[in-house]
This record gives C-alpha cells, sequence and structure tokens, in this order.
C-alpha cells in the first residue's frame, strides 16, 4: 500500500491528526455563533415587534440605542446595582477571605461550608428563599432587596477569589516587613494589600459581571422594579426592538476589550516578577 | 479603620490578637446568617404551613405538601434531571476538546482563545439565549441541515424533536443549556490541563503509546478533577435553570425551576414553591454524593 501521494489519503490522515483542534474550534464556534447573530441582528429592521427573522439592513439601531421607553433606564439601573453588589460583596468577602487564609480559628469548617453553599446551589432555590423572608418581614421589593440578594449571592464567589491568592503568597514577606520595623498597619497597606490585590480585582470583576447578568435571583426579588435582564425577558414576551442586540454587541466589544486588558497586565505582571 | 491580619507566626499571641479573625468574619458572617441561612430557614417553615394569600399561612406541619408536590410534579424533576445530565454531557464532549486545545496546542493564541471563553461571562446571557431563537427557527439553515442529513429523524425517534423543528423541543432545551453552561466546563479543565507536565506526554510516546493510549492513560486520568469540577459547575445550575426551557423548550414540557417559579411568582402558592425548592435541593444533593464518591475525588470539595 504505497499512495503517499494520493490527495484523499493525505486529507483524510490530516483530518486525523487535527481532530482535536477541529472539535475545539467547533466548540469555540458553538460559543461564539449567538454573538454573530446578535450582532448581524443589531443591523435589522424588523416587520413587527420581533427581532428572529432577517428584514433589511439599517443602522437605526445603532444611531438611537435609547430609542426604546425604559431600556436606557433599566441599563443604569443595572450598572448602579452591579456597582452597588460589587463594592458590598468585595468588601464583606475580602475580610471573609483573609480570616479563613490567614488565621486558625474555631468554626473554621463551618464557615467554609457556609461560603461554599450558596455556589453550590441551584440558583433559584436561594432566590426563592430570599424572596420568602422578604414576604414575612414585610419588606418592600425593589431597589434594595435587589442589592441585598445580590450582594448574597456574590460574596462567595469573592471569597473564593481572595482566597486563593491569598494562601499563594508568601508569609515570610510580611515577616521580612516587620523585621524591617514596618508597624502591622505599613505592612498591610505595603505589602500585603498589593499582593492581594489581582485576587480581590479578580473577585470584584466577578461580581460585577455576575450581578449585571443576574435574572433569577432578581426575578424573585425584585417586583416591579426592571433591571436590564428583566427588560429583556419582558421584551421576549412583547416584542425584542433591535436596540438589545445593539447593546448586547456593545457589552460583547467592551468585555472582550477588559477581559484583553486584565490578561495583558496578568501576564506583563507575572513575567516581570520571575527573576 | 483597616482590617489588620496578624501574621500567621506571630510570635505570642494576646487575646486582642485571637480575636482578629473573629472580627474579620463578623459582617461577612452576620450577612450570610441574615440573607443565607435566615431565609432557608423561612423557606422551610414556610413549606409546612398551610393557608392562602387573603387568610395568611399557619404552620400546620402540613407534611404532605412535599408528597403532593413529588405526585403532581415528578416527571418535572425527572426531565431536569436528564436535560441537565444530557447538557453536562454535551459541555464535557465540546469543552475537553476545546480546553485541551488552549492548554496544549494554542501557543500564542492562548490568550485570545480564553478572551473569547470568559467574554461572554460579561455580556448578557438573556440576549444571547435568545439568539438561538434566530439560529433554530423552523425556516434556518440549521434545522434545514440538520433535516437534509437525517439528523432530525434520529432525535425525532429519540422523542428530543418533533417533525422538522428544533424550536419548542427537547433539543432546544438541551442546546441552550448546554451552551449557557459550556464555560463553567472549559475554565476548571483548562486550569487542570495547563498543569500537567508536557514531559509525561514526551515519555508516553518515548515508551510507544500511540497518542489516543497517551490520552486515555495520562492525560484524561490527570484530568480527571477537572472533569468532576466542570460537570458538577455545569450539573447543578442546568438542573434548577428555567430559562432555556422557558425560551427555546415545549410549552407542554416545562422543568422544575419553571414550576417552582410559576407557583412562587404566579400562582402564589408558597409552600409548594418551597417544598419544590427543597426537594431540587434533596436530589442534587443525592446525586452530586453519589458522583463524587464514585468518581474517587472526595477531596475535591
Amino acid at each position: 500500500m504505497k499512495h503517499p501521494a494520493a490527495p484523499a489519503v493525505r486529507l483524510l490522515r490530516r483530518l486525523r491528526e487535527n481532530l482535536v483542534t477541529l472539535a475545539a474550534l467547533a466548540a469555540l464556534g458553538y460559543l461564539l455563533l449567538p454573538n454573530v447573530v446578535v450582532l448581524v441582528f443589531s443591523f435589522n429592521k424588523p416587520n413587527g415587534r420581533f427581532n428572529y427573522s432577517w428584514q433589511r439592513f439599517s443602522t437605526d439601531a445603532w444611531t438611537d440605542p435609547c430609542g426604546v421607553a425604559d431600556l436606557c433606564g433599566s441599563l443604569a439601573l443595572s450598572l448602579k446595582i452591579a456597582l452597588g453588589a460589587t463594592a458590598g460583596a468585595t468588601v464583606l468577602g475580602t475580610l471573609v477571605a483573609f480570616a479563613l487564609a490567614r488565621h486558625r480559628f474555631r468554626a473554621r469548617t463551618a464557615v467554609s461550608s457556609m461560603i461554599f453553599l450558596p455556589m453550590a446551589m441551584p440558583e433559584v432555590v436561594m432566590a426563592a428563599s430570599l424572596a420568602t423572608l422578604f414576604l414575612n418581614t414585610g419588606v418592600e421589593f425593589g431597589f434594595w432587596t435587589i442589592l441585598v440578594a445580590h450582594i448574597t449571592f456574590c460574596v462567595s464567589f469573592v471569597v473564593t477569589a481572595v482566597k486563593a491568592r491569598v494562601l499563594s503568597m508568601d508569609p515570610e514577606l510580611e515577616q521580612a516587613a516587620q523585621d524591617l520595623y514596618a508597624s502591622p498597619a505599613a505592612t498591610f497597606w505595603r505589602v500585603t494589600l498589593p499582593i492581594a490585590a489581582p485576587g480581590i480585582a479578580a473577585g470584584a470583576l466577578l461580581s460585577f459581571a455576575l450581578s449585571f447578568d443576574d435574572f433569577i435571583i432578581t426575578n424573585f426579588n425584585a417586583g416591579s422594579t426592571v433591571t436590564f435582564p428583566m427588560f429583556v425577558w419582558g421584551s421576549a414576551q412583547r416584542g425584542t426592538p433591535v436596540q438589545i442586540n445593539v447593546i448586547g454587541t456593545a457589552m460583547f466589544a467592551v468585555a472582550v476589550l477588559c477581559v484583553l486588558v486584565g490578561l495583558l497586565a496578568g501576564n506583563r505582571r507575572g513575567r516581570s516578577r520571575e527573576p | 479603620m483597616p482590617p489588620r491580619p496578624e501574621p500567621a507566626a506571630a510570635r505570642k499571641t494576646p487575646v486582642r490578637a485571637r480575636l482578629v479573625p473573629y472580627w474579620l468574619l463578623l459582617p461577612g458572617i452576620a450577612w450570610l446568617l441574615v440573607f443565607f441561612v435566615a431565609p432557608m430557614v423561612y423557606q422551610a417553615s414556610t413549606s409546612l404551613q398551610t393557608g392562602s394569600l387573603e387568610e395568611g399561612f399557619t404552620v400546620t406541619w402540613h407534611v404532605s405538601t412535599y408528597t403532593d408536590a413529588l405526585a403532581e410534579y415528578h416527571p418535572h424533576f425527572l426531565r431536569s434531571v436528564l436535560y441537565a445530565g444530557a447538557a453536562t454531557a454535551g459541555c464535557l464532549l465540546l469543552g475537553y476538546p476545546l480546553a485541551y486545545l488552549m492548554a496544549f496546542r494554542a501557543g500564542r493564541w492562548r490568550t485570545l482563545l480564553m478572551i473569547l471563553v470568559i467574554a461572554p461571562f460579561f455580556t448578557s446571557f438573556l440576549i444571547r439565549t435568545l439568539a438561538w431563537k434566530t439560529i433554530l427557527a423552523d425556516d434556518g439553515t440549521v434545522v434545514s441541515v440538520l433535516g437534509s442529513l437525517h439528523v432530525l429523524d434520529v432525535t425525532g425517534w429519540l422523542g428530543l424533536t418533533e417533525g422538522d423543528r428544533v424550536l419548542a423541543t427537547p433539543l432546544a432545551v438541551i442546546c441552550g443549556l448546554t451552551y449557557n453552561f459550556l464555560p463553567f466546563m472549559v475554565l476548571p479543565l483548562y486550569t487542570l490541563l495547563e498543569r500537567i507536565d508536557g514531559r509525561l506526554h514526551e515519555a508516553a510516546s518515548d515508551l510507544y503509546a500511540r497518542p489516543f493510549t497517551t490520552f486515555r492513560k495520562v492525560t484524561f486520568p490527570l484530568s480527571m478533577p477537572g472533569v468532576v469540577a466542570g460537570t458538577l459547575l455545569t450539573f447543578i445550575p442546568a438542573t434548577g435553570d428555567y430559562i432555556n426551557a422557558e425560551l427555546l423548550g415545549p410549552a407542554d414540557r416545562k422543568m422544575v425551576g419553571n414550576v417552582i417559579q410559576s407557583q412562587f411568582l404566579r400562582v402564589l402558592d408558597y409552600p409548594t414553591a418551597a417544598a419544590l425548592s427543597f426537594i431540587l435541593m434533596a436530589v442534587i444533593l443525592a446525586l452530586v454524593t453519589v458522583y463524587i464518591r464514585r468518581s474517587g475525588t472526595e477531596d475535591l470539595v
């Protein structure tokens, strides 16, 4: 069997050698296809209320992204809640992470499992239980209940991110600072915090993304307040404006940029620290 | 006043220093006690109440809320577990090659791939899930290709699709769930694969192992903790999800998440919603425990 030049055989062999790459690219395509659709349909001019089938090209939605009632209002509200949730969860989570990473104390396992549980539970269960609390205590649903709910589910993610970072740092660095007569406060501000910063930043970024995009927990705890995901959900029933796709595309572009900057900054840091 | 963690090897521990961890924990743990533990307790008590919204609810230890909910909604539980299981399998099948490519073969493309996997976390997943309505549309390319390849005959025979449409069938829900949770599979797998020493692959090929044997005997076993983490990260949220079933699925075959949502927000039958939540938790807990035992990675969680 000597047909080294037979193109079909060669093609088949190359296919087999690159099977993993092809499968991976297929998976990547699966992951990105909706983003492409969202981009393309942001230039659509639909007939009727729903933007699910292609009609004709138009840039109307891009020139007037806030042209739909309540859309940009809901976007601003989501931003406000995400910023608040990020601030709250980052402070609470960082403190807990330091306690868990640096100290031995009683009830450490109990605390760890209390941090782990909110992440390991289906969102709908947590959403319903929080709403039950608010109903039972007569708290009115709205901005504050959404904020509280978001902080609650973000805390665990911050703890996990910060804890991983603090655990991987060398405690001798702090001892060295103390040996050089740095006060505990100076040690914290000049040594500990800068080293923990990437973990805190990762936790904060994750909180922001989770809160901004959350639907299930918000759906149970929002009352009649409409965040951006709630707006999109409602529009799926009432009719989706093209502007939603414009916002979706813009968010993807901003996200890619943010992640790019984050990864590049991380790479540079990692490289400059190596001897 | 900034928190002041003491160095781990503090020489003497005065009482004040021993209290430091508790001061650090206090705000966060108090928050979780009030907004995570207390709600669970309220929900447990709600599941044992009877009454109506007009008359108010009282605890009557009415355990049959649970048995009634199970009797009525067990198909939804079964469906949720099956859909989530299928989606988890789909994620593993799609996610493994992607994580493998990123870890071993991507070279300078690695950063780009990483960005493309992470970026969806930061963009509205509801908008992206709605895009599947366009992709799977009855007169769309995907459906006509699947139809001409006779794929729809097979999936129809399996009960996943009906006739020549995909939208509003179980296949669309599984497809959406797989899509939504794929990054949760890829990232832990990638983390694990990246740590594998490339010299192990060289050693295997020096010992005349074919690439597939190397994968089966070396790479895959070493990546097991990633597989377990990834499958849990996809299976658990997928079981409770109600967005895909609502947006992409058939109206008459919802998942248990949809039932909890409608009992709580539309029917306002809080005891049933609470009981369903606890049954869902129990089901997941049981499945996860068995799974972790079986996969022999108990030290993982």
